[in-house]
């Protein structure tokens, strides 16, 4: 595990659900085909409606966002490997192609107030990202494209583009398991799988 | 040591300790493991690279395997999808799987299912469990469906998963789990003819919000639940989920039980119920009498109003399907309201299960067997100018663009399923208001959002549709 994150913040309101971060349709792809699977990259968070796809402060600029593709038409990477959410992040289905496909564009955490149950362990459990509580309220305060730095033995988020520092919460109990990249590297080193 | 909840006492049991309480992690032991077709590959295919090419799975004879989702579709993936699940079914030696004989590796939307008892397909997973048996008191299920705390209805923690840990206790039959503190929802009094429990889960996600119950169990008491029929009590636990629930509950009772003894695999079931001293999160109650039909506007399920402030809500479409609201008892209440009438607007109706659509022929608007001189569900339904579709989870989810009834574009529908998040049923654009089948039948009627007291006039017996 990294002990220092960097990229570029996607911001994103309350209550994202999976089947924003990956709509039904594209579920007939098969995970564990590697030719298959980049197609989750491409489609990620292709449901959120327009108006909330990638938000910027009122204050930054006429520009208020809104309409920012988090992956461009045709690629399986996005420009932005840090997602700040609000409330509830994950919630619905459970689907673990929502995390895994916010992973095949390439990003490396998830930034919220808090998440749905289900969607915290698939990223947890099967590895994917990294999904982070923060103290306060981060939409509104940061800015889709702002250069970010997790600093993870600090538990500090530092927006690189304004420089305001930000807390985050302990990673608690699944600590141990995101150390280990899963739960399966993390049984097998807790000795409870060969 | 305090009393506990029947949600702590069965994983206590499952971790093999005399007593938990909320907050602990417990590794426990899993009864029966349930995926389907969407997310049954990747599982296996996690599966096969964790514990390797040769890997069997812990018991074949507690996991479930049951095609649901993507069926009635010509993406050839979505064939190809339940192949990879017929191919794992036969190297693992697995008992229980329950194949669309009918979709071959072949182009084209694959032809339905003639006859409904003539076919191993069985519909929507959490409809099917129970029907086939596998649901059963005191007992552990995990699902690769946020949907699969339906079977918390029948005293049992049921709660989906993911690919990652569904291959993990598919090699291993064990989980881990955090033990949740409970929620209390007490009804009092009977159900009264114009509400299903569709209204009653939608009051609570609507106090409570999409969040209100994150982490936790949510047990739904009182004589007022008592008052319901199994089905119905399935569609308040279905719902947990969409309050962030991480299962819900409800008592066992000899309703429970004669549905248990009848359709059970395994005969021996133990049934947990709360101690007097067990420790709430937060208790809240109702009373019956005094609720009214209710609707989530778009788009989230606690966006909640009753049916008659939104009678000036324009329609384009109505719903009746899926595990929410796909049930005999849902396709009962629905038919009862549109006998006779004629529907405005198009609605599509779409069984939760073989075994449903196999009841909407043969039974009346009673949930009796019907005489030849009676008309069956399905009858009334199609006289009423309803468009029926077979069984599976159709539109609920939107699913591929083919799907039958998925809503492509800025349609405003009214529907029995789960959830109205933006673009859950089809297009971004579309809206959808959730309620009961009752209101939803209504508002078929007259095109517009519409209480169903304005229809209901008598209690509506379903008899013992969807017991036996």
């Amino acid at each position: 595990m990294d002990s220092v994150i960097t990229g570029r913040a996607y911001v994103l309101g309350d209550n994202i659900d999976t089947d924003q971060i990956i709509p039904a349709q594209y579920l007939s792809f098969n995970p564990s085909l590697p030719e298959e699977r980049k197609f989750f990259g491409m489609y990620a968070l292709s449901s959120v409606p327009e108006g909330q796809r990638g938000l910027r402060k009122p204050a930054a600029s006429d520009d208020t966002g809104g309409n920012i593709p988090f992956v461009r038409e045709n690629e399986f990477k996005s420009d932005f490997t840090i997602i700040i959410g609000g409330k509830n992040f994950g919630s619905g289905s459970s689907r673990e192609h929502a995390p895994l496909a916010l992973a095949e564009a390439g990003v490396k955490c998830v930034i919220a107030e808090f998440y749905a149950r289900i969607f915290f362990r698939n990223s947890v459990n099967g590895g994917y990202l990294i999904p982070f509580e923060s103290e306060e309220r981060l939409v509104g305060r940061i800015n889709t494209g702002d250069e970010l730095e997790v600093l993870m033995d600090q538990q500090a988020l530092i927006n690189k583009t304004d420089g305001n520092r930000y807390k985050l919460k302990p990673l608690g109990d699944v600590l141990p398991i995101i150390e280990a990249g899963g739960v399966f590297p993390y049984a097998k080193k807790a000795g409870m799988l060969k | 040591m305090p009393g506990m909840t029947m949600t702590e006492k069965i994983l206590a049991k499952h971790a093999g300790k005399s007593h938990v309480a909320p907050e602990d992690n417990v590794w426990v032991n899993v009864d029966v493991l349930m995926t389907h077709d969407v997310c049954g590959p990747g599982t296996i295919g996690i599966f096969y690279e964790k514990f390797g090419k040769d890997a069997k799975v812990w018991d074949p004879d507690r996991v479930v395997i049951i095609p649901d989702h993507y069926i009635f579709t010509a993406d050839l993936k979505c064939h190809r999808n339940v192949q990879t699940l017929r191919d794992f079914v036969k190297q693992q030696g697995l008992k229980y799987y329950y194949d669309p004989e009918f979709v071959k590796n072949e182009p084209g939307m694959p032809s339905p299912y003639l006859d409904p008892t003539k076919t191993s397909y069985k519909g929507v997973c959490h409809k099917a469990l129970p029907e086939e048996g596998h649901i059963r008191p005191g007992e552990i299920l995990l699902g690769t469906d946020s949907h699969t705390c339906t079977a918390g209805a029948f005293g049992q923690f049921a709660t989906g998963v993911g690919n990652t840990d569904a291959a993990f206790t598919l090699g291993t039959g064990k989980t881990w789990l955090k033990v949740p503190p409970t929620m209390k929802f007490t009804f009092h009094g009977q159900i009264p003819p114009y509400l299903t429990a569709k209204d009653l889960i939608l009051a609570v996600i609507g106090e409570i919000g999409v969040d209100g119950a994150t982490y936790r169990a949510m047990y739904f008491a009182g004589d007022g639940i008592k008052s319901l029929t199994l089905e119905d009590r399935m569609t308040l636990t279905n719902m947990a989920i969409e309050a962030g629930g991480k299962n819900g509950v409800c008592d066992v009772d000899e309703k429970t039980l004669e549905y248990v003894r009848a359709r059970s695999r395994r005969k021996e079931w133990e049934v947990f119920t709360d101690d007097k001293d067990a420790t709430y999160f937060s208790e809240h109650e109702w009373d019956l009498q005094t609720m009214e039909p209710m609707v989530a506007k778009p788009h989230s399920p606690d966006n909640k109003d009753t049916a008659r402030n939104c009678r000036n809500v324009r329609l384009d479409r109505a719903y009746i399907g899926s595990c929410t609201g796909g049930k005999i008892t849902d396709m009962i209440f629905a038919a009862n309201l549109l006998k006779g009438l004629k529907v405005k607007i198009p609605t599509f109706v779409v069984p939760g299960s073989t075994e449903v659509h196999r009841d909407m022929k043969e039974l009346n608007l009673r949930g009796v067997k019907k005489d030849s001189n009676e008309k069956s569900i399905e009858e009334v339904l199609a006289d009423a100018g309803c468009l029926l579709g077979p069984s599976g989870c159709g539109a609920c989810l939107g699913g591929p663009v083919d799907t039958f009834g998925r809503l492509q574009s800025t349609e405003v529908c009214i529907s029995t399923t789960n959830r109205n998040f933006p673009g859950r049923m089809g297009s971004t654009k579309s809206a959808v208001y959730l309620a009961s089948p009752l209101t939803v039948a209504a508002s078929a009627l007259t095109g517009y959002v519409t209480d169903p007291r304005e229809y209901v006039t008598q209690p509506i017996e379903t008899g013992m549709a969807g017991v036996r």
